[in-house]
């Protein structure tokens, strides 16, 4: 009897586990985020935990103006690009999702997003959020944070700014300090990210740039004179000690914290450490190695309209009016701890909070973070050789065959 | 034997023994008899619950119109029903939950992954031909430079839409689809935007919404000239003049390029392509037929580095299943001697690096390992400059050292049940017969236990040979020789590198992925094969 108890409610539990697996592969019956069939207005907007809150207060302001119920759907934010990706063709995604601006590519090659009409509202946004979310001349997503990094110096240890590269170092070594200078890398592929705005102050972007600020693919310039000066300073530093692919991103963490160094070159994701740690800092420019402006990578993070969605206008009208307007960006803001895209916001929060209007000033010289497919061919080489360049490879030839190496996945 | 196949009669013990004629008549009686109300009730319910779930599923993909996924779950669901539900057939009731398992995790996914694997799905490939065409046209609306915005009241007359405009200028104009934009006069105005026109319905925001398809669709020509672009709306207050930079031709199948005269047509290739070879992405997912396995062989970045990759693979999964067996093994052994003190507390100890997650054991592995701050060279080796995983060979072997300390508790287990199933019997008698300890184990205690534990070995071949997590989090596959020019390293294994090589950057190759899952699929099925032929001859030898 009780074998045959045990196995009822077994094959209840599997049977029923089962038939959700099934319709669950089919990509329906998730958390219910089907869209209803009634076309009087209904849109899905899927969003991470952070950010949820903030866009229920914007959605039940929608809803009690335009009669629209709009549904938010929890996701995990580095879940969502890959899932909106497979559930778009499906006639299942949402209307609106929440992501990252280096996701575009992969977005906009398969054909899951449509582009926003932001109309006369294009120019109330930061030029590098626009430019970030721009695509074969489209724009495609109302952006609300943007993102990079900076040079945060203990002020306790330095007392001022420092101008260029070697002033820092100076500063650096003048403080007494184990090291004069922190970036986190990484043993084998160091850290192009981070190393970049060293990078672009020698005049060497990853790609040459369209009149309308879109990267060019067929233009690669990493290569080039700039390129292997930059990739000359990579080898004296690293043999100076003062990169060292050793020093891993928690190592420069943890030494900054504890005081060991008066500069750390990292982003706004390590503050709050650094705040908990007690450290009085101020955030500075990154100073410039090679002479030209040192432009560090920006990320944008916006929200984006699915190409499949039946609900366009009204969809339109949150990204653009709800989500663009300056109290939500605001409330964003709060809650990431970001600089906001949208100018009036910006201004706001940069007379508030002068650690974010630090990052958000070096961000107003940020290039975005390429977009475009053609990237990923790039880091495949980028980071190798620059540990390589470090660990006192040669430096010219390692820099020239990777340019040619990357060329070539290109093409 | 017991646990697996209980008779009608242990099952209950209410049945008369002197009825137990195995008539079907009396059978009958015994199973009426033997299940009692209350597990009949119990069964109903369970039995609804689960068809409810399979009726809303059903209902759920009936919406999105999943013909195929509803024909499997309504088979499924009738099948368990009429099981559950009819006399007899008490073995289907046994095996049913572990079938409905096996389909929905093993021949599901496997029959997916065949399937992916002869098609082009991947960045690039994502849907039907259908949504290429519909993403393309989207992308494809180009606001013209400098247009101006116009003020837009979406007004209806006699079923049919139109546009009413009113340019920066105040001029206000009227269009649909079919009629391009002409001035109106006594428009309605509120402020400077014309809000009603006589003879028109104006439609509020709530309206505009329930029609939001047809209007997102609509296109209102400028002037007769197409080229002057038409009025488009993305929010239904405002209006922009749009050109469209690629033309459909639905019959010619084709797309061209308004601005270069360039036409893409459908070649079967699962994207429009021009003449001179340029895609326009997105395109669809096609069936390649066998063209992912022929790349799989030939493509430069695999063919290159692939046998170095799989010799390494081979060595690695052995070494790791070797080392692990021996170490396990002989702390197995240590542990079951009977003159051991406190056994119970070291077999905890020993097992914990197996109760860690293996990722995590791999990144805290990673941070020890680091050449200069790293706690191994630090402390153990007092400040030596050792390049543990940046030197090819030391990468290499830090690996398998790191995946013993992982692996070993799990042939430690299997090792100590196997070793305690061995009858204490046949070492008595072999010490009698004068045999001594070592004589003992080599003749008497191995050859029983690899009775035992050469599947599991297997299977934990099978395993290593894919061991992602561990290469992937303690060295990435590195370290890479930056001027060998592929994106494999010297610690890459089968997996990983072709992780790397079909999911590039944010592109991904799932096709690629596929086709390469079965052939790994078919190396270590072979090998297993083999070997478990090995095993069968090794129980015979017994």
């Amino acid at each position: 009897m009780k074998v045959n108890m045990r196995s009822i409610v077994a094959l209840g539990a599997i049977a029923a586990i089962s038939s959700l697996t099934l319709a669950g592969c089919a990509g329906s019956s998730d958390s219910g985020e089907t869209t209803a069939p009634d076309m009087s207005g209904s849109i899905t907007v899927w969003v991470d935990a952070d950010r949820a809150g903030v866009l229920e207060a914007a959605a039940a302001d929608f809803t009690e103006q335009t009669g629209v119920e709009v549904t938010l759907v929890q996701k995990e934010f580095g879940e969502i690009r890959d899932q909106f990706v497979q559930q778009v063709p499906t006639g299942e995604g949402p209307d609106i999702a929440v992501g990252a601006h280096d996701w575009l590519g992969t977005l906009v090659t398969n054909g899951v997003v449509a582009p926003v009409e932001l109309g006369d509202k294009a120019g109330d946004f930061e030029d590098v959020a626009i430019n970030a979310w721009a695509y074969d001349g489209q724009t495609y997503a109302v952006p609300y944070a943007i993102e990079n990094i900076a040079l945060i110096r203990n002020t306790d240890l330095v007392s001022e700014a420092a101008t260029d590269y070697n002033d820092m170092i100076a500063k650096g070594q003048a403080a007494g300090t184990e090291y004069p200078f922190l970036v986190g890398l990484d043993p084998e592929a160091a850290d192009p990210y981070h190393l970049y705005p060293f990078q672009t102050s020698f005049g060497a972007p990853v790609f040459g740039q369209n009149a309308d600020g879109s990267y060019n693919a067929d233009d690669l310039q990493i290569g080039n004179e700039g390129g292997v000066e930059f990739a000359n300073w990579l080898g004296e530093q690293g043999a100076a000690g003062i990169l060292n692919t050793n020093i891993t991103g928690d190592l420069a963490l943890e030494n900054f914290t504890s005081g060991k160094s008066p500069f750390f070159l990292t982003g706004p994701w390590n503050v709050p450490a650094i705040e908990e740690a007690g450290i009085n800092f101020s955030v500075d420019a990154i100073p410039s190695a090679g002479g030209q402006d040192a432009q560090p990578f920006a990320g944008v993070q916006g929200f984006f309209l699915s190409s499949e969605s039946e609900n366009t206008l009204a969809a339109n009208e949150f990204l653009v009016n709800y989500i663009g307007s300056e109290d939500v960006q605001l409330a964003l803001y709060e809650v990431g701890g970001r600089a906001p895209a949208l100018s009036a916001a910006f201004d706001q929060v940069e007379a508030s909070d002068p650690v974010v209007a630090g990052f958000g000033q070096v961000g107003a010289n940020a290039v975005p973070m390429p977009s475009i497919p053609e990237m990923g061919s790039v880091w495949q080489y980028w980071g190798v050789t620059e540990a390589a360049i470090i660990n006192g490879g040669d430096a010219p030839a390692l820099w020239t065959q990777m340019a040619a190496d990357v060329q070539a996945a290109i093409e | 034997m017991r646990m697996s196949a209980p008779t009608t009669e242990n099952r209950d013990p209410a049945i008369d023994p002197r009825r137990r004629k195995n008539s079907a008549r009396a059978r009958r009686i015994a199973d009426s008899a033997g299940v009692g109300w209350k597990v009949l009730l119990l069964k109903i319910v369970a039995m609804a619950i689960i068809d409810a779930l399979a009726l809303y599923s059903v209902l759920v993909l009936m919406q999105s119109e999943q013909w195929i996924p509803i024909v499997v779950i309504l088979l499924i669901t009738g099948f368990a029903n009429y099981i559950y539900f009819s006399r007899g057939n008490l073995p289907a009731k046994y095996l049913i939950p572990g079938l409905i398992f096996l389909f929905v995790f093993q021949i599901f996914a496997a029959g997916y992954t065949a399937y992916v694997a002869f098609t082009n799905y991947g960045t690039g490939h994502n849907s039907d031909k259908d949504a290429a065409v519909n993403a393309l046209l989207l992308q494809a609306q180009e606001r013209v430079p400098d247009s101006p915005a116009y003020k837009l009241t979406i007004v209806e007359r006699l079923g049919e839409l139109s546009f009413l405009v009113t340019d920066p200028d105040g001029v206000v104009e009227i269009g649909n689809d079919d009629n391009p934009l002409e001035p109106v006069e006594n428009a309605e105005m509120d402020g400077s935007k014309a809000v009603g026109l006589d003879g028109y319905n104006s439609l509020n925001f709530s309206q505009i919404v329930a029609n939001q398809q047809e209007i997102a669709a609509m296109a209102v020509p400028l002037s007769d000239d197409p080229n002057d672009g038409s009025l488009r709306t993305p929010d239904g207050s405002s209006a922009y003049v749009y050109l469209s930079k690629l033309v459909y031709d639905e019959q010619a199948d084709t797309m061209t390029d308004t601005r270069t005269g360039t036409v893409y047509y459908d070649i079967g290739t699962g994207a429009f392509t021009a003449e001179d070879g340029t895609e326009l992405l997105p395109g669809w997912q096609i069936f390649v037929g066998f063209d992912n396995f022929t790349r799989a062989f030939t493509e430069e970045s695999i063919r290159g580095p692939f046998f170095s990759v799989l010799a390494w693979t081979f060595v690695f999964a052995f070494l790791s299943v070797a080392t692990t067996f021996v170490l396990g093994l002989f702390l197995a052994i240590v542990f079951n001697d009977p003159r051991m003190k406190s056994k119970k507390y070291y077999r905890v100890l020993m097992i914990l690096p197996y109760a860690f997650p293996g990722f995590l054991s791999a990144l805290v592995w990673a941070g020890m390992m680091n050449q200069e701050f790293g706690f191994i060279n630090v402390v153990l080796f007092g400040g030596a400059d050792i390049p543990w995983l940046t030197n090819e060979w030391l990468a290499k072997f830090s690996i398998i050292l790191v995946n013993l300390w992982l692996g070993f508790p799990y042939m430690f287990l299997i090792c100590t049940g196997a070793l305690q199933s061995i009858p204490d019997d046949l070492q008595e008698a072999a010490r009698v017969d004068g045999a001594n300890a070592w004589q003992v184990f080599r003749s008497i205690k191995f050859p029983l236990l690899l009775v035992a534990v050469a599947p599991l070995l297997i299977a934990s071949f099978a395993y290593n040979f894919n061991n992602f997590s561990l290469i992937y989090m303690l060295t990435g596959g590195g370290p890479r020789d930056a001027t060998a020019g592929v994106n494999v390293g010297a610690t890459d294994i089968l997996i990983t590198m072709v992780y790397k090589v079909a999911f590039v950057g944010s592109t991904a190759d799932y096709g690629l992925a596929s086709a390469f899952s079965i052939i790994i699929f078919l190396i270590v099925g072979t090998i297993s094969i083999i070997a478990f032929r090995q095993t069968k001859a090794l129980e015979e030898l017994n």
